[in-house]
């Protein structure tokens, strides 16, 4: 009997890779014997733990989320649209999932039985490779290189932002090591250690390993005349030497090292010592590994004893972002990391310039971050934006304590802009004697921006409501955010005057639901990603989170996770723009990483057609919370 | 006689099966079966009209199994161009089945299973005339009909008559696969997942 039901469902998979390498009747008899379900919003459709279904699932409408629960915070990785795949786990792991599969809006699925596919999978290489690629890349679709998302995200380590992201990586270590017999004369050794820069030495008997000589053995026992030097290997030779097998982890090798307090791990072919000899992982190779980890990092920066080796770190932490973004660590995390280095590299920054200056700073002082930096959503090199608050002194000591700060600030802005990051184009930096003043200077200066914000001269600079504390005196910077805060409580104006400005970002879809590209100018047709989408949402999140006093939490995604909680009536639109502001930033960020560039602008021809959906679907919260704001301020007070 | 008639001797082995699956002991109702079907008929009164084509899909566990799948049609004894119009039926290049094997293998593939339709009464008269035309009892099954169901979620407190195409758009499901019985048949089993879902048996 023909089955149309599975013809339509065959007809739907064919779009998808893997499937579209199928033939139609191949594909036929998979939707032959596949199932339908339908799940509602916030249902679980597979939870972390749990063990594997018979099932694997391709989305056919709607939505599901896939997330990682640790320490009780489950932690959104990813959201599969139409025709992604999910809960593959089982073709690779026949334990349990890694992650939770819930549905994030009313979606219909398609369940595959594992053993229906598996043929295919082993008949096709096509199908072979797509699977072998995405597990090894981690992306969702390999074919679909630039912006991919996660094909088997379920296998997929997580790294906490406090671990490092690398250390649960397998170890890159030593092929093929040199090797000894054990009738080898301890001198020859030593000479082939010497002259090959290495510090071990394998001894083997048929290529299996029986021992190991180190340069720990060679003082020990050689340079002590514990033993003549023309032993033989096995005298002194440390027996039996720890095997391992192929690809550990940095992490196991590390710990291995440190249980049996050596320096050395032979690697076996099965990790017994019952097998050939195929490697050598040394302590070395464990620090290596780790060296763009972010522990490592942050200390090399508190190390660096001047602006190159700040730069190093900063070039080291572009491959960091590179690395996670291709990981497919959550944005949210890589942002926490990145920004968390970059404000060490300022703080070590200003110490330096505090050292040249030769005299200890006149005044206490606080050293803030603003705008993006102050939102602490810097992934790429953007510009940088800074101000210096010091404490008040008599008037007389004035002048000479600003002009100290200002030839501070400007060695800080340099050793920065060496470091990499770009001066700010409107000169909003510490050392523009406008940006570095006095307490009572900036409260004064944040009094006129709130009660007269509109008004000729004033021009409200929003970068300055998104500050971070970077270095110095915190109860300086306390002081200026008491007078926001009393300032701005139920400012009508103040508030009418920031909605107006939220919503003067142009929109990121026409009419059509086409994308608004550039005009004219060198970005002709691409895709303002920065000032139609990120800034609409991140000037929003702003002045819907001053109008509730929030003025602690500064970045976007922090902002709409404390709304949510506020008003929990638009909970839901509020965690949609936390998600939505997230993809954005993963999309600016490989677009900057691609092209080398700040990622402002998308060139939309390099999208992929599934991409240009996802982007559109972040767009959807954006009219809704200029909506939103619309309603809530009376934005005819100030025209 | 009326004694064969009571002791069932001269019925047909198919329905003596079909009665089977109700004799059985109360079976635990984990694993109870739905099928899901759609009717094309030549027209809306059931007494006159006669059934074209019935397509029909089984949910086991909230799941649709696509290969539980069931579609007949069914040769017209009449011919009749209105009804090819009404009904947008013509199949020539399907095997068509005389109404008796029809309902021979349509039994056969229902079983026991719980019935669901939108607006069901109708399918089920015109069922049940055609077992009475085999000189045959009506249908054991028990039945539940989307219509109701979808009054039921909507709190409708007198009975309304919703099209398909209606609750389709209430609950944002894709009708296009809405050309035949057996299109008919998947939609209304989507809108019946969907709706037990919401309503929660």
């Amino acid at each position: 009997m023909k089955n149309p039901v599975a013809e339509n469902v065959a007809n739907f998979l064919k779009y998808f890779p893997p499937f579209s390498s199928l033939t139609f009747s191949e594909l036929l008899s998979i939707a032959n014997q596949s199932k339908i379900i339908y799940l509602e919003k916030n249902q679980t459709l597979f939870k972390g733990g749990e063990d594997t279904h018979k099932d694997f699932y391709v989305v056919k409408s709607g939505a599901v989320g896939l997330s990682l629960t640790s320490d009780a915070e489950e932690t959104l990785v990813d959201k599969c649209d139409e025709g992604d795949i999910l809960g593959l786990r089982p073709f690779f792991a026949k334990n349990h999932y890694l992650m939770t599969a819930k549905a994030r809006e009313e979606s219909i699925i398609c369940a595959i039985p594992i053993a229906a596919f598996e043929p295919l999978v082993t008949g096709n290489s096509e199908v072979l490779k797509f699977l072998l690629q995405s597990f090894a890349s981690h992306t969702r679709n390999p074919y679909d290189k630039e912006h991919s998302g996660k094909l088997i995200s379920e296998n997929m380590i997580f790294a906490e932002h406090t671990t490092d992201i690398q250390y649960f990586q397998p170890i890159a270590y030593t092929k093929n090591p040199i090797t000894a017999n054990l009738d080898d004369v301890v001198m020859y050794i030593a000479k082939t250690m010497s002259n090959s820069a290495i510090g071990s030495v394998i001894i083997q008997r048929d290529k299996l390993p029986i021992g190991i000589i180190t340069d720990r053995d060679l003082r020990s026992k050689i340079a002590t005349g514990l033993f003549p030097i023309d032993v033989t290997a096995d005298k002194i030779m440390t027996t039996p030497v720890i095997t391992v097998p192929e690809n550990i982890s940095v992490a196991e090798a590390q710990m291995l090292m440190l249980k049996h307090n050596v320096g050395h791990l032979c690697v076996t072919k099965d990790g017994t010592e019952k097998s050939f000899i195929t490697g050598i992982i040394s302590e070395h190779d464990v620090v290596a590994a780790q060296s763009n980890t972010p522990g490592v990092l942050l200390k090399q920066t508190r190390r660096a004893s001047e602006g190159k080796e700040l730069k190093v770190v900063r070039e080291k932490l572009s491959e960091l972002i590179q690395n996670s973004i291709d990981k497919n660590i959550p944005v949210y995390h890589i942002t926490n990391i990145v920004s968390e280095i970059n404000v060490a590299i300022t703080r070590r920054a200003i110490e330096l310039a505090v050292q040249e200056m030769g005299t200890p700073p006149p005044a206490r002082f606080v050293w803030i971050n603003i705008g993006s930096q102050g939102r602490k959503e810097q992934l790429l090199l953007t510009d940088q934006d800074n101000a210096l608050i010091f404490e008040d002194v008599d008037s007389n000591e004035y002048e000479m304590v600003k002009s100290y700060f200002l030839v501070l600030a400007d060695k800080v802005v340099h050793t920065l802009k060496y470091v990499g990051y770009e001066m700010s184009p409107d000169d909003v930096m510490a050392n523009n004697p406008r940006w570095c003043k006095s307490v009572t200077d900036w409260i004064k200066q944040y009094n006129t921006w709130i009660n007269t914000p509109a008004e000729r001269g004033v021009e409200l600079s929003t970068l300055f409501f998104d500050l971070d504390f970077v270095y110095g005196i915190p109860e300086i910077e306390q002081v200026i955010t008491e007078t926001i805060i009393k300032n701005m409580d139920h400012n009508k104006k103040f508030f009418a005057y920031l909605a107006a400005d939220t919503l003067k970002n142009p929109a990121p879809l026409g009419f059509f639901r086409q994308f608004l590209v550039e005009n004219d100018g060198e970005h002709k047709d691409s895709f303002d990603i920065k000032s139609r989408a990120l800034e609409p949402l991140g000037d929003a999140a702003r002045v819907l989170a001053l109008s509730h006093n929030l003025v602690d939490f500064t970045g976007t995604y922090q902002r709409y996770k404390k709304l949510a909680e506020i008003e929990p009536e638009n909970e839901e639109l509020f965690n949609n723009c936390a998600d939505a502001f997230n993809v954005l930033m993963r999309f600016r960020t490989e677009e900057g990483l691609i092209n080398n560039s700040d990622g402002k602008y998308l060139n939309l021809k390099d999208l992929s057609k599934s991409d240009k959906l996802k982007l559109k679907h972040c767009f959807q919260p954006i009219n809704e919370i200029h909506d939103l704001i619309k309603n809530r301020f009376s934005l005819t007070y100030i025209n | 006689m009326a004694l064969d008639w009571l002791i069932g001797a001269n019925l047909p082995q198919f329905w003596k099966n079909y009665l089977a699956h109700f004799e059985k002991e109360e079976k635990q109702e984990v694993h109870k079966r739905y099928v899901v079907f759609d009717m094309e008929t030549t027209g809306l009164n059931w007494r006159e009209d006669v059934i074209l084509s019935i397509g029909a899909i089984g949910i086991n566990d909230n799941a649709i199994e696509i290969k539980d799948f069931f579609e007949i049609f069914i040769r017209q004894e009449k011919f009749n161009p209105q009804s090819i119009a009404f009904s947008g039926v013509f199949k020539d290049e399907e095997e068509k089945y005389v109404e008796a094997e029809a309902m021979i293998q349509f039994l056969n593939f229902i079983k026991d299973a719980t019935l669901v339709s939108h607006n069901i009464n109708l399918d089920i008269e015109m069922i049940n005339l055609a077992l009475k035309r085999l000189e045959l009892g009506r249908l054991k099954n028990s039945f539940m009909d989307t219509n109701a169901l979808y009054q039921r979620w909507q709190h409708h407190v007198e009975d309304t008559q919703v099209s398909l195409d209606e609750v389709c758009d209430a609950l944002k499901i894709n009708k296009s696969d809405r050309l035949t019985a057996s299109g008919n048949a998947y939609t209304t089993a989507l809108v019946f997942l969907k709706l037990k879902a919401k309503l929660g048996f």
